[in-house]
């Protein structure tokens, strides 16, 4: 559905986006994750055909965003960054505005306005002048103008910003119950939001991609193989050499040292080293409070991928 | 067709929901009518004076012309408030749209520019005309003391209608140029003013450079039409200058999109 091919964008000699390329099946949800400047809108803005490539092809359903770029803007929902509100139209002239621009059929506007302020909760503040609406409520206008041509491609530039933790969650849901009818991008710096949204992740960072994945293979091929978090009560020098020793471990750190307890994580490539810790603690007549592994989360690995890049930049 | 009536009506609705068109078509008119009042009394007084002094003489009083005496420098008053007022008019039509981030849901829509640009341009043009036409009432009232000729009044507010389609083509384009509005209107009027002032120049410098000047000049293209002389190469300056302004709006909105502004 969306093919990008090595696509390059310079503003003067600031380079926003470097060689992207990637790819998303019709009916997946892929969420673009990145820090601050790494691309992420820029990347999106092509898409849309807002902004043209510098080098590079990108096609949206078929199309080349840049050489049939009306049948694109025909078949995309974008909400950008700042979502794109008259502020001084009510809700329901907006979006009768949009529909029109987007396209609608006259016979069907009617339906489709009232179907998407369904969708999006916001059919209670049809008649309100957009500048009188919460930020929230500004938002979800913002979303239901991505939707209301009802597009084979949503493009959604940090959907969930400024909304308060239920709306996060309603949105989050509106957008995967969206999945399959539509094909989603979604972009964000907030990592749950991918794990619990999206079936695939593209994580940029400095303008280049330097992952995709499906959500839960990225977490188990990288951020350095598993975890565990050990509670004994013993002096720390002692259990770590002790625990070093393991052939599996790779790296013990101490955690907490309290009277009690001392609480270490234990770093390992690819082993369950459980049973080895527990031995070597019982060998040792050291109480065992507790062995816990920990998940290796997408925080580590967007951490560990965005980090190791700068690293290799520098 | 469906996409610039969108826009259109867009445009039109939002200077109906804002103060600004009640502002100047409110202006315009009050400014419009104290100067056709003065205009006009002034006139009536010397129609008065030239009869004292036919009937003193004993002579048949002088046929005094309302068009060329009245009406012409009561057009000529309004081109100039309109250059005040028009900028006015254009200065958000792009600029609001870049500040507050719409232009992205405008250029990702299936509109070309091209219908972009003219509902805009279209927008602003219904508010003039919708100036000009409460002026039209002050003029229906000489009816009621002279005879002024129909014929060259027409002329003279085609004239006006055109000039001002000039300037608002090219606050059209200075509107694309910035997202902030008071520096599209001020610009708009500065250029418009400087395409005044090569006219009343063109009098202190050599002949030929002289009738350049003029030749460029609104102004100067404007005193036929309010004299009432309609004038084919009046007509063919004003065209082009609109064309020209909504040529630029064009290529600045298409450059902009390149370089990512
Ligand atoms: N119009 C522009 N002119 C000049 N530089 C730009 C422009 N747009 C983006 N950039 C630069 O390109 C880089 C990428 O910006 P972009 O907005 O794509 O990042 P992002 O991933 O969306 O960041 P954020 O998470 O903060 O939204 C930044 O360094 C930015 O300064
Ligand atoms: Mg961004």
């Amino acid at each position: 559905m969306i093919d990008v091919q090595q696509v390059s964008r310079y503003f003067g000699d600031v380079i926003a986006v470097r060689d992207v390329s990637f790819h998303v099946e019709k009916g997946e949800i892929v969420g673009f994750l990145g820090p601050n400047a790494a691309g992420k809108t820029t990347t999106m803005r092509i898409l849309t055909t807002y902004l043209p490539a510098t080098s590079g092809t990108a096609k949206v359903a078929g199309f080349d965003v840049h050489e049939n770029s009306m049948q694109v803007r025909r078949r995309i929902g974008y909400l950008p960054e700042n979502p794109p509100l008259y502020q001084e139209m009510r809700v329901r002239d907006y979006l009768d505005f949009v529909a029109k621009i987007k396209g609608v059929a006259p016979v069907d506007r009617k339906k489709a306005i009232v179907d998407v302020m369904g969708k999006t909760a916001i059919d209670k503040v049809e008649n309100r002048v957009i500048k009188t609406l919460s930020k929230g409520f500004k938002q979800r206008v913002g979303i239901a103008q991505a939707l209301v041509h009802n597009p084979d491609v949503l493009i959604l530039d940090e959907p969930t910003v400024g909304l308060d933790p239920n709306q996060i969650i309603e949105v989050r849901e509106l957008i995967k119950s969206l999945a399959g009818n539509h094909t989603i991008i979604l972009s964000t710096h907030i990592l749950p939001e991918v794990s619990m949204t999206c079936q695939r992740v593209v994580i940029i960072n400095k303008g280049s991609i330097v992952a995709q994945d499906s959500t839960d293979s990225l977490t188990k091929k990288h951020a350095g193989g598993r975890r565990f978090t050990v509670c004994t009560d013993a002096p720390f020098e002692a259990v770590r050499e002790k625990l070093t020793a393991i052939p599996a471990v790779d790296r013990v750190e101490i955690n907490r040292e309290g009277h009690e307890y001392t609480t270490l994580v234990v770093e390992s490539k690819d082993h369950d080293v459980r049973p080895e810790i527990a031995r070597t603690i019982i060998e040792n007549h050291w109480p065992l409070y507790e062995i816990k592994s920990e998940g290796v989360s997408l925080e580590d690995v967007f951490l560990d991928l965005t980090t190791s890049e700068e690293g290799a930049a520098s | 067709m469906r996409n610039f009536t969108a826009i259109y009506q867009r445009e039109i609705k939002s200077y109906f929901s804002s103060p600004i068109a009640y502002v100047v078509i409110g202006l315009f008119l009050a400014l419009s009518g104290l100067f056709f009042y003065l205009i006009v009394s002034n006139f009536v007084q010397m129609c008065m004076r030239y009869d004292m002094q036919a009937q003193y003489y004993q002579m048949a009083p002088p046929k005094l012309n309302v068009n060329m005496m009245a009406i012409r420098p009561i057009l000529h008053n309004m081109s100039l408030f309109a250059l005040f007022f028009l900028p006015l008019v254009t200065m958000r039509l792009y600029s609001d749209e870049k500040r507050s981030g719409t232009i992205e849901l405008l250029m990702t829509s299936p509109v070309t520019n091209l219908q972009a640009i003219l509902g805009k341009f279209m927008a602003a043009a219904a508010l003039f005309l919708v100036m000009l036409a409460g002026t039209f009432l002050f003029i229906i009232f000489l009816f009621f003391y002279g005879k002024p000729e129909v014929g060259p009044i027409l002329t003279g507010y085609l004239g006006l209608f055109l000039l001002g389609l000039s300037y608002i083509s090219f606050g059209v384009f200075f509107s694309t140029l910035t997202d902030n509005q008071i520096i599209a209107a001020v610009s708009t009027f500065v250029f418009i003013l400087f395409f005044w002032a090569i006219g009343w120049v063109s009098g202190f410098v050599s002949q030929s450079l002289g009738e350049l000047f003029s030749h460029f000049s609104l102004i100067e293209h404007f005193d036929d039409f309010a004299k009432g002389v309609l004038d084919t190469k009046h007509l063919i300056y004003y065209l082009s200058f609109i064309f020209m302004g909504l040529f630029l709006s064009f290529v600045s909105i298409e450059s902009a999109r390149w370089r990512g502004r």
